[in-house]
């Protein structure tokens, strides 16, 4: 098991390397550690799953929506299922609470029949068109004037951290080195190809670029000019645990003339989450939340429920999605060169990440990688993050084998000594506060560090974690 | 494992402890109040300075409390959670001796209050280390001896704000700025005189300024700011302190389904701090975001002998008319009438006022009109005696209070 944080990488030769820790590289690397090759899975942040992955809606899609037909469409949705399955063995938290795509004027509701038979053109058969009347009866807190809706059953909310993390401990644990605070800045082709990173030279018969926002940058340092990568900024606001008896369905915007509009979701940590923008924007590290963007999300989520507005605001977040110019994935194998590009991921990346992940090991064999000899990997059980799922704290049996478990440390989250120690004792130890938070929720609730704040740093501290 | 007691406190600070000493004195039976901290002594455990109970410092003064209600009888708990309601009046915790269910014939609320954080006040721009609110300053210093930064922006004009200044001080960081949005700071015209102590060196003070998006990644690099006339400017600083805005820490409130009040966002409670479920008291600062240590150990002993009433069998009255405040006055506690009451209500003004003059009415009947002598500022609450509450009608409507 190789983790590694600093210092100059291992000598000699990878058989593949994974350029990209995010959901879709950790999955691909996971998907990899089951063959008997020596695969390296390098990432310029401090964690896994720091880019995008860490900052979206947090949606396992069904794909109602694709464009039919689209790669896009195949992978996302072969991916739910897959997705879907692994969670429940793993322990990442999935909640199937379906989603309404609520009609607000006659444009929006003479649009829903079309996507119902996209829907169906899509494998998707169980979307049904609701009157004003049972939309309400399902949501009795929508703001006045919602006309129809359609009723998607299948979406679920998902936990994106734990499954980020996953991924990337069972591909670890199966043998794949995560080489972390490793950026990629020179690439010299042949055979192998020659990564100038951050932390030395890394040699790789095979390349796998998933680096999603700079996916472009990659392919440029290889020669590749296929597409180019344009941020588009979603900010998020996350609303107090309180707003959560509010909404019981994921409410989602009827794509339209006027664009897209905002979702209301809740999450699997017992928020109500409120976005995205749609901001295209020049500068991959603008992850900044803005007054107008967050002025504008509150007058789109007071008009579909306005309770909403008089909870709390637990945390602002901006995630870029990796926008390209094609209206597909991008993804791209060059078997002559032993490298596959994985770009233009957008929003449904979380729900495809297996689906993309077999597929592209699938390309990787078709440029002379051996997908010989592959084996079963050993199952991985993740800590609960979800609201819906016991936790800790309210577990007698776990208390008991070990009080650690029954002190609570974040008290607004409820996160206990024991879980906050295991987090630091994992296979992928956190390399920040923020780390430790999207491991355990630790930090992550209404007071923000107003309670718990030293006393979790001083336990990161002394397990002598970030360094 | 199931329990039952006479009195349960949930919370340590000035008033849960206060409320548990004077009902152990009385000989209210199991006194037992729950801590979810390691120690005992609620928000004066971090603040080093003076003024509390007179002159002593804040940890001192918790201290005190704490020995207060043990020697007094009260069973002090510590690193035990209150986490939901089993029944009416039944209380889950959980610990680490496991899970238990307390039934006890009162329950008093005594949660405190928390300061917003910069999420909460929607504040823009990136997320990075170096934002903290006084609460985790406090403790990053004065309990875990944690570095902070070095150059420091402090926001609020809250008495506490001055406190975040001294505490960084004590740090070793410098006090670039201090940012409000109010016309003048709650030190105005006293030089730096704060919470009993005095600033030798105030840093400077910026008013009617606004911050208006943090800067930085990984660490915080600066805050935007925009004064009122329009001017925009950044200030470099690697910590930023958000101070005051204080919000009660009602979580048990609500999931009990207690009625609250718009105003101070915490339950309602008649002068008798009993809220809308019948065995369930609120104390001090989970009834409204702020008043001082004294005042929340002042209220709990004054709460105690309600309490005691209703073990003694006292009737549960439906709590009556709400009180409610018009602009500029933001919040009144207590803020139901169930009939005559006795001492004071505290009545907080949004804005600085001079010589207000206070009416009640309801119906349109004028109940009571008074002057309040001297400056109102939005950081200390006027005083209102009750002897009006025994002419308001209790089937009546709102009860509104104005100032002129």
């Amino acid at each position: 098991m190789t983790v590694t944080t600093a210092g100059p990488l291992p000598e000699g030769e990878y058989d593949v390397t994974v350029v990209g820790a995010g959901v879709v590289g950790s999955a691909i690397a996971r998907e990899l550690a089951r063959l008997p090759l020596r695969t390296a899975l390098v990432e310029a942040a401090d964690d896994v799953g720091e880019g995008t992955s860490k900052a979206n809606t947090a949606i396992l899609h069904t794909g109602f929506d694709a464009v039919p037909g689209s790669l896009e469409a195949r992978l996302v949705r072969e991916g739910q299922r897959m997705l879907a399955a692994y969670a429940a063995d793993s322990g990442i938290p999935v909640e199937p609470l379906g989603a309404l795509l609520v009609a607000w004027d006659q444009e929006q509701l003479a649009a829903l029949p079309g996507l119902a038979r996209k829907a169906v053109s899509n494998g998707y058969d169980a979307a049904r068109i609701l009157d004003a009347g049972e939309v309400r009866a399902r949501e009795p807190g929508l703001g006045p004037g919602a006309l129809g809706a359609l009723h998607v059953p299948g979406e679920s909310i998902i936990c994106p951290w734990t499954t980020t993390l996953a991924y990337a401990t069972q591909a670890v644990c199966g043998g794949v080195d995560l080489h972390l605070n490793c950026r990629v800045n020179t690439v010299t082709s042949g055979e192998p190809y020659t990564l100038g990173t951050s932390r030395g030279v890394l040699r790789t018969r095979h390349l796998v670029n998933a680096a999603g926002l700079y996916a472009d940058e990659l392919d440029r340092l290889l020669g590749h000019t296929d597409f180019t990568v344009t941020p588009r900024r979603g900010q998020l606001i996350v609303f107090d645990k309180f707003a959560r008896p509010l909404v019981r369905h994921i409410l989602l915007p009827v794509p339209g003339a006027l664009g897209k509009g905002v979702l209301v979701s809740p999450t699997v940590y017992g928020n109500v989450m409120l976005g995205p923008t749609a901001e295209d924007l020049d500068d991959k590290t603008a992850t900044g939340s803005t007054a107008e963007g967050l002025a504008q999300l509150r007058e789109k989520g007071r008009r579909i429920l306005p309770a909403l507005l008089a909870e709390e605001v637990t945390a602002v977040y901006a995630g870029l999605r990796a926008a390209t110019e094609h209206d597909d994935y991008r993804i791209v194998a060059r078997p002559e060169r032993r490298c596959v590009t994985v770009g233009g991921i957008r929003s449904t990346g979380l729900t495809a990440s297996m689906a993309i992940a077999a597929h592209v090991v699938e390309l990787l064999g078709e440029g002379g990688l051996p997908l010989g000899g592959a084996r079963e990997l050993a199952p991985v059980r993740m800590p609960n993050l979800g609201e819906a799922f016991p936790r800790p704290y309210r577990s007698a049996e776990m208390i008991a084998a070990d009080p650690d478990y029954g002190r609570i440390v974040c008290h607004c989250e409820r996160v206990t000594r024991g879980e906050i120690r295991d987090a630091l004792a994992g296979a992928i130890p956190p390399g920040s506060l923020d780390g430790l938070r999207r491991r355990t929720r630790a930090r992550g609730g209404r007071c923000q560090g107003f309670f718990c704040g030293p006393a979790v740093r001083a336990l990161f501290e002394q397990a002598g974690a970030g360094r | 494992m199931n329990r039952t007691v006479d009195a349960l406190v949930v919370g340590a600070g000035p008033a849960g402890l206060a409320v548990a000493a004077r009902l152990a004195a009385l000989g209210a039976g199991r006194v037992e109040v729950l801590e979810r901290e390691p120690e005992a002594g609620g928000v004066p455990r971090h603040c080093h300075h003076g003024g509390f109970g007179g002159r002593l410092q804040g940890p001192v003064y918790a201290r005190g409390l704490t020995e207060a209600a043990v020697w007094c009888g009260a069973v002090v708990r510590t690193g035990v959670s209150a986490i939901g309601w089993a029944g009416p009046l039944t209380v889950e915790v959980t610990g680490p001796g496991g899970l238990e269910r307390i039934t006890a014939r009162a329950v008093v609320l005594a949660t405190g209050a928390r300061e917003r954080p910069r999420s909460a006040r929607l504040v823009p721009g990136s997320r990075p280390a170096g934002v903290l609110t006084t609460g985790e300053l406090q403790q990053a210093v004065h309990l875990y001896g944690q570095p902070v930064g070095r150059r420091a922006v402090v926001v609020g004009a809250e008495p506490v704000a001055y406190h975040a200044v001294r505490t960084l001080r004590r740090a070793g960081a410098r006090v670039v700025a201090l940012v409000t949005e109010q016309p003048r700071g709650a030190w105005a015209g006293t030089a730096g005189r704060a919470g009993g102590g005095v600033l030798a060196a105030p840093p400077p003070v910026l008013t009617g300024t606004a911050v208006t998006e943090l800067l930085g990644r990984g660490r915080l690099s600066g805050v935007r700011i925009r004064h009122a006339d329009g001017r925009t400017g950044v200030v470099g600083c690697d910590t930023v302190v958000f101070t005051g805005d204080w919000i009660p820490d009602h979580e048990l409130a609500r999931y009990g389904g207690l009625a609250l009040d718009p105003g101070t966002r915490g339950p309602a409670v008649d002068a008798s701090f009993r809220t809308s479920e019948p065995g369930v008291f609120a104390v001090g600062n989970v009834l409204r975001g702020v008043e001082r240590a004294a005042v929340a150990a002042a209220e709990g002993a004054a709460a105690a002998d309600q309490v005691l009433a209703h073990l003694s069998g006292a009737p549960w009255p439906v709590l009556g008319p709400p009180l409610v405040v018009r602009a500029p006055l933001v919040w009144v506690s207590p803020n139901r009438v169930t009939g005559a009451g006795a001492g004071r209500m505290l009545l907080r003004s949004g804005a600085p006022l001079v010589n207000p003059v206070v009416t009640v009415d309801q119906d349109g009947a004028r109940l009571h009109r008074a002057r309040v002598l001297g400056p109102v500022s939005p950081w200390r609450s006027m005083r209102l005696p009750l002897r009006w509450t025994a002419r308001v009608g209790l089937d009546g409507g709102p009860v509104v209070i104005g100032v002129a």
